[in-house]
């Protein structure tokens, strides 16, 4: 990027300064050993043209829209359109968050992200042994078709897009939107939304698993397939790690954990005969943004460069929407503190910024309450509040990928991407994310990395304002949410109600056709559609895959 | 003086939450702390928990939960312990778990809730002071 004679001035001008420093520091000392982010990533005092003297300005940064997209995947990213502010939220009742939705809708929200409870998202009903306790708890409850239908009472799916964190049945609750869709005169292939449908990273990380790998994995595939065929719009996997990084993995292992998880996915749609411009479009990615602000800025740069990459080089794509990855952040879960929990609205702001600055395409900020039980309402607003003060006050939208040239966050964005490189290299050299996952690679990995972190707070070196640095004892009450144990018994007299009236012997044709279907190799998801708008429920449908593939149990590795 | 075995404690996951970054951690600081650990894995009943933690003739469990059922699944533990005559295992816990449940599980018989935040040196320091080895105990 700079001219041979630039670059040896600097390099005087960086001796000289170097030894400056050096007596500087010898003579007043410095605030710690090692300056390091909070993954563990040693970081230098300055960086010059130095350390970005290799940079060739098309190969690595080049224009946004255009590859390798580090700046970012559309040509004029939120000059055009804000990102989408998209607040996850589910609880109790399929009512209940009805009115949630339609409050966030009426606050300025522009899209819905559902949370589920416990129950849903393992595959049980409201009425299994296993969900006493937890239905309704940390999202909403969601049993059949009868329940969705509340859940999207009034609010017309032809013109907002749902993003649905559900991975094990995830293919059942696309079923259920599609059906809803219908129901209120909105055909398939104009719905739009997200499916998290990740299992991978849920082997990893986040330990909602039902079925063992490889039938988990033919599910997915099912879901691509058809989706590709039958709903254009929709995205199919959001390849997440954010669940990965809240396990307690550093960035570089976020990034390439779930580079390496999108690598197994290509590669089993392309197993089943799929082009990889057919579906490539349709994945998106979900990542998390930590509290180490030009480290996650530079993850999410360092991430579209190497999906380009990937794409281009190891797949052949040709579309370049195959090539580009978009991508929904949340704030860090992790880093907030139950501790002076209002200091959690500045964590999520900074973190809020980290994202935007990233070139993220959607974000859910938490709320200051999410430590301690589910959001408030108010809670929930201010976290909203929070995004639009960065979109409308700041004036961080008005230009695209402002940090680029950054000394600093280009040399670190190289550093992000050569040692997630390093560890997709490793990961290949396993055979491939599953044999990894097999093998307990990454959990290892990442149960490794959330010790020593942990130890570091614990030893006051890594600093928690409020937790380990300025302590106080006076604590500033909370409102908090509570979800009373009358719900999940409401919930369990509906489905029981349900289950009288629906006609059971068509139930029972459907769940035998989509025994038959599972055992035979057949796509799933026409079976799927047929079971739940015959009201079949998740965990019937679910009951059947269990008999057909078995269940998968935690190895349990710390 | 008969030689004390280790402190045994059972790190349990009750119930179908899946956030088990705390119970890996705190699992490990005991096995450095130089207590027999054993972690159940997710995905838990009380009955399981109970039953391995007697077969395994532990001192303590350690229950675990983030999603909310913890008043359920903890009271349930205490419950099965007195049905089967091993009351002198003792219960502890900890996450999110607001301040009146902490309340209500203490006065159950949980002997402590440690929430987040919580330094893995200060549960360990806790587990020394208040959990001996079934077996030496019964000696007494």
């Amino acid at each position: 990027m700079f001219s041979e004679k630039t670059m040896a001035q600097v390099r005087e001008m960086q001796e000289t300064w170097n030894r400056k420093v050096e007596d500087h520091r010898c003579a007043y000392g410095e605030r710690r050993e090692r300056f390091t982010t909070i993954s563990g990533q040693e970081i230098r005092a300055l960086y010059t043209p130095l350390d970005i003297r290799e940079h060739d300005f098309q190969e690595k940064i080049g224009f946004p829209g255009q590859y390798p997209y580090t700046r970012g995947v559309q040509p004029n990213m939120y000059r055009g359109r804000l990102w989408t502010m998209r607040m996850f939220a589910g609880m109790g009742t399929a009512e209940e968050t009805n009115q949630r939705f339609r409050y966030l809708l009426s606050q300025g929200q522009t899209g819905l992200s559902v949370a589920f409870d416990m129950p849903t998202l393992m595959g049980r009903d409201s009425d299994d042994p296993l969900s006493k306790g937890e239905v309704g708890k940390c999202g909403v409850a969601i049993d059949t078709l009868a329940d969705m239908e509340v859940l999207f009472k009034e609010i017309p799916l032809d013109r907002v897009t749902t993003s649905m964190t559900i991975n094990p049945p995830a293919s059942i609750l696309l079923a259920m939107y599609i059906a809803v869709a219908e129901k209120q005169g909105v055909r398939k292939d104009l719905i739009g939304g997200t499916i998290q449908n990740d299992m991978l990273k849920e082997f990893i990380a986040q330990k909602t698993f039902m079925l063992p790998l490889r039938p988990s994995m033919r599910i997915i595939v099912d879901t691509v397939e058809y989706c590709t065929r039958e709903v254009p719009k929709w995205n199919t996997i959001s390849i997440s790690g954010y669940h990965i990084r809240e396990a307690g993995a550093t960035a570089v292992q976020e990034l390439a954990f779930t580079l390496a998880d999108a690598i197994a996915y290509v590669e089993a749609c392309a197993e089943r005969g799929l082009q990889v411009d057919e579906f490539a479009p349709r994945l998106s990615f979900f990542f998390d943004s930590h509290m180490d602000f030009f480290e996650e800025i530079a993850k999410f740069r360092a991430a579209r460069r190497i999906w380009a990459q990937v794409m281009k080089e190891r797949f052949n794509a040709k579309d370049p929407r195959s090539c580009t990855l978009r991508f929904h952040t949340q704030t860090a879960g992790c880093s907030l503190t139950a501790q002076q929990p209002y200091n959690n609205v500045v964590r999520t702001t900074l973190e809020a910024l980290a994202a935007v600055l990233g070139g993220t395409q959607s974000l859910h900020t938490n709320s200051l309450d999410e430590v301690l039980a589910l959001p408030s309402q108010e809670a929930a607003t201010i976290a909203l509040r929070t995004q639009q003060i960065i979109a409308e006050e700041s004036g961080v939208a008005n230009t695209i990928d402002p940090l680029a040239g950054s000394y600093f966050v280009e040399a670190l964005t190289d550093e992000m991407e050569e040692k997630a490189w390093a560890y997709i290299r490793k990961i290949d050299e396993l055979g491939g994310m599953l044999r990894a996952i097999e093998l307990g690679y990454p959990q290892k990995e990442i149960a490794e990395a959330a010790y020593t972190y942990q130890r570091e707070v614990d030893s006051g070196e890594r600093v928690l304002v409020g937790v380990n640095k300025f302590v106080t004892d006076d604590q500033l009450p909370v409102e908090i949410l509570r979800i009373d144990e009358e719900r999940e018994n409401a919930q369990v007299r509906r489905l029981r109600e349900l289950k009288r009236q629906r006609d059971n012997s068509l139930v029972r044709r459907k769940l035998e056709e989509l025994r038959k279907a599972s055992e035979n190799g057949q796509n799933l998801m026409p079976h799927i559609l047929d079971a739940v708008k015959a009201y079949a429920t998740l965990q019937e449908i679910c009951d059947v895959w269990r008999g057909v593939f078995g269940e998968y149990r935690d190895p349990g590795f710390f | 003086m008969s030689q004390e075995r280790k402190v045994r404690i059972m790190v349990g996951k009750p119930g179908l939450d899946g956030h088990d970054r705390g119970a890996k951690v705190i699992a490990r600081g005991f096995r450095d702390a130089g207590f027999e650990v054993i972690y159940t894995g997710l995905h838990q009943t009380p009955e399981q928990i109970v039953s391995a933690a007697i077969q395994e003739d532990v001192d303590a469990i350690g229950l675990s939960s983030l999603a909310g059922a913890h008043n359920r699944h903890f009271l349930e533990v205490l419950q099965l312990l007195k049905e089967r005559g091993a009351e002198d295992i003792v219960v502890f816990g900890g996450g999110i778990i607001p301040e009146e449940d902490i309340v209500r599980l203490k006065q159950a018989g949980v002997k402590e809730i440690f929430t987040p935040g919580t330094p893995v040196e200060h549960t360990v320091q806790w587990v020394r002071q208040n959990i001996r080895p079934r077996g030496s105990r019964q000696k007494n």
